[in-house]
């Protein structure tokens, strides 16, 4: 068996901050093999985008990925390259598609200039092979005149344009995993489509992996084979995405499958989840999601859950998997009890 | 564009009327005149004064004078220094190079300095080097300006006579150098009145600088230069330092007529013949014409560097060249 493309083993980004130490990401192990699309969901403040920044180490102080965590890519652990080293993997081997296209690219540059860049600094192309580059993948993605827009600066295209120069950006040197972090959620719902299925095209001509961070379950039910389940730093359930959405396991992925609209559906109000999620800096101890969760009990304030293996390729951090027949009996969970506040 | 620019131009036209008007008046109004001030010797007779007064037309009404001084300047004639005796016009044509060299220098000097020094301690923010730079800059940023000219003086010219203390050349030995050697001479007595001018400055805009730059560094653009491959140090140089020099572009434009004016002490410690000192001592004078004149051609130098500036910008950020 081939190792995975990319395995983040027992990864903890800590944020020394003056509230206390954030464990925004807490003991993540995840894994992507070749030309494959991997999604992490969950609501914000969960650690996944975090998790994202960690792999390129991307994380700046007063936050630090901790001793102990290992981030496999290619042969190597990203976490004990040099500078140097970690450059040449960063926009070359594994590139990174942002959630802000407006901000992510730098106002005082053409776009052209922009996607250039990366083919001078990886390829060592000449000023003028990198921008033909660049028109070539700005054709790529879809931009029409771009022997034109190349020579535009950022605030002159749309929302949606920019997203496919960020796309064409990250796709110059024809990396082996593109990380999007939240790519769409930016952008009109029209051009969300179109955008996804523009990275999904391209990545699977070029065989290109994909790790899709979002808290869009429609988004991962479109694209991606397989999903990881994030909450308070850690992940709580994983499996291929039919199994997921037919048989989640874990409260918290049930209840954002019931927080989705469906098409039919008869509902008149979306379920929720109540409360939120605890800050980063007191992870209560025991199961995170207790306060929130229906089936809570004395258990899961004392023991913190494993992953349990639920299936072949699923797990789920959740005591349910050792006393099953306790889903018979779901109750208020303790945030929505009166007197209670959310946190 | 041409529309902004035929507003912005309409706009300092305004100001510079507006600043000479309020000059013109503010002066009239100041207690005493010309003929006092200049003529105060005791074989002077009070009637000979007023007859002086009412040849130079002192007499009639604010009004009526400002109305002949817009007149006169409309046709190019700035007046006649009391003060001086000469034309208005040759006090600043001998005045406004000596001004122009020593504060292009000084502030052509301060901002390069100033610039790499904010760059140097942004790079690495809150480490020793950013630290110690932030006290001395603090320090240099605090002094005043006539004490570090004379400290400097003190020690660059009397201490250890590296330099000449003042003037613009030798006064005796000038004539009689070759043309090599008195380029020379002139070069020597502008460093220490330059190096005054530029290390005050230098302070402010390196703070000014890292400022700018910190302001930038969290952008997501920063982010996306990194993950694109880039050192911190490229990343810096390359995709913040732009954005952080449009601020420091519009410190430019403000600080150039800063530095016509704010020379006045140190041209007055290194005793350099310029602008600076020509309007202090026509202010003392109550030398009505080069007071104005000198207010007016300031005002102009405000304006047009603040109009320049801001096309500066305009010419460095797309958002606002390109609407």
């Amino acid at each position: 068996m081939t190792p995975p493309l990319l395995e983040i083993d027992n990864l903890h980004t800590f944020f020394y901050t003056d509230n206390g130490v954030a464990r925004s990401v807490d003991g993540v192990s995840l894994h992507v093999d070749a030309g494959e699309t991997v999604g992490v969901v969950g609501e914000s403040g969960c650690g996944k985008s975090v998790t994202a920044l960690s792999i390129l180490r991307l994380i700046r102080p007063p936050g630090r990925i901790e001793a102990g965590s290992a981030i496999r890519f290619e042969g190597k652990d990203l976490l004990t390259l040099d500078d140097k080293a970690i450059r040449q993997v960063r926009g070359n081997r594994i590139a990174m598609v942002f959630q802000e296209p407006m901000t992510a690219l730098n106002p005082v540059f053409t776009v052209g200039d922009q996607i250039a860049e990366v083919a001078r600094i990886h390829a060592g192309m000449s000023k003028r092979d990198a921008m033909a580059k660049a028109i070539e993948m700005l054709r790529l993605v879809g931009i029409p005149a771009p022997e034109q827009r190349a020579y535009e600066y950022p605030h002159q295209l749309s929302g949606g344009m920019r997203q496919r120069v960020v796309i064409a950006m990250a796709l110059v040197m024809n990396p082996a995993l593109v990380i999007a972090d939240e790519p769409t959620t930016a952008l009109d719902v029209t051009i969300q489509a179109q955008i996804l299925e523009l990275l999904a095209d391209l990545t699977r001509r070029l065989g290109t992996s994909i790790l899709l961070i979002t808290h869009d379950l429609g988004v991962v039910a479109e694209n991606c084979s397989r999903v990881v389940v994030m909450y308070a730093g850690e992940v709580v359930e994983e499996a291929t995405t039919p199994d997921l959405f037919a048989h989640p396991h874990h409260p918290y992925t049930e209840g954002l499958l019931g927080a989705m609209p469906k098409v039919g559906g008869t509902a008149e109000r979306l379920a929720t989840i109540p409360g939120t999620v605890p800050p980063p800096t007191v992870w209560p101890a025991g199961c995170r999601f207790r306060e929130r969760c229906a089936y809570a009990w004395d258990r899961c304030a004392t023991e913190h859950p494993p992953l349990y293996q639920i299936a072949e390729g699923h797990v789920s951090r959740c005591h349910l998997a050792a006393e099953p027949e306790r889903r018979a009996h779901p109750h208020q969970p303790i945030a929505a009890q009166p007197g209670v506040t959310a946190a | 564009m041409r529309r902004y620019l035929a507003a912005r131009l309409l706009q300092a036209l305004g100001v510079v009327i507006f600043v000479t008007t309020f000059a013109f008046v503010m002066i009239h109004l100041a207690p005493g005149d010309p003929i006092a001030a200049a003529l105060a010797r005791p074989n002077i007779t009070d009637a000979m004064r007023q007859e002086w007064r009412t040849a130079y037309g002192l007499d009639r009404p604010v009004g009526e004078q400002y109305v002949r001084w817009v007149a006169n300047t409309a046709r190019g004639n700035l007046g006649f220094s009391f003060s001086h005796r000469r034309p208005v016009r040759d006090v600043f044509a001998d005045a406004l190079p000596n001004t122009l060299l020593l504060s292009g220098l000084g502030l052509v000097l301060s901002f390069a300095i100033g610039i790499v020094v904010g760059v140097v301690q942004a790079e690495r923010p809150g480490s020793g080097r950013d630290r110690w730079l932030g006290r001395v800059l603090l320090v240099l940023y605090s002094v005043p300006d006539f004490w570090l000219a004379l400290v400097i003086l003190m020690v660059f010219a009397y201490r250890l006579p590296l330099f000449p203390p003042g003037g613009m050349t030798d006064a005796v030995m000038y004539e009689y150098l070759s043309p090599g050697g008195k380029l020379l001479d002139r070069a020597r007595h502008l460093v220490l009145p330059v190096m005054t001018l530029a290390i005050l400055t230098a302070a402010g805009v390196a703070r000014f600088q890292r400022g700018a730059l910190l302001a930038v560094l969290p952008s997501d653009w920063m982010r996306t230069a990194l993950a694109k491959g880039l050192s911190w140090r490229a990343a810096v140089a390359r995709h913040a330092f732009r954005n952080a020099l449009l601020p420091v572009i519009t410190l430019f434009g403000l600080a150039v007529p800063a530095f016509a004016t704010g020379a006045i002490f140190v041209e007055k410690v290194f005793s350099w013949p310029g602008m600076g000192l020509v309007v202090v001592n026509a202010i003392a004078a109550r030398d009505y014409p080069l007071v104005t004149a000198g207010v007016m051609l300031l005002s102009v130098l405000v304006a047009a560097c603040a109009l320049l500036a801001d096309l500066a910008v305009a010419a460095a950020d797309p958002r606002i060249r390109l609407g």
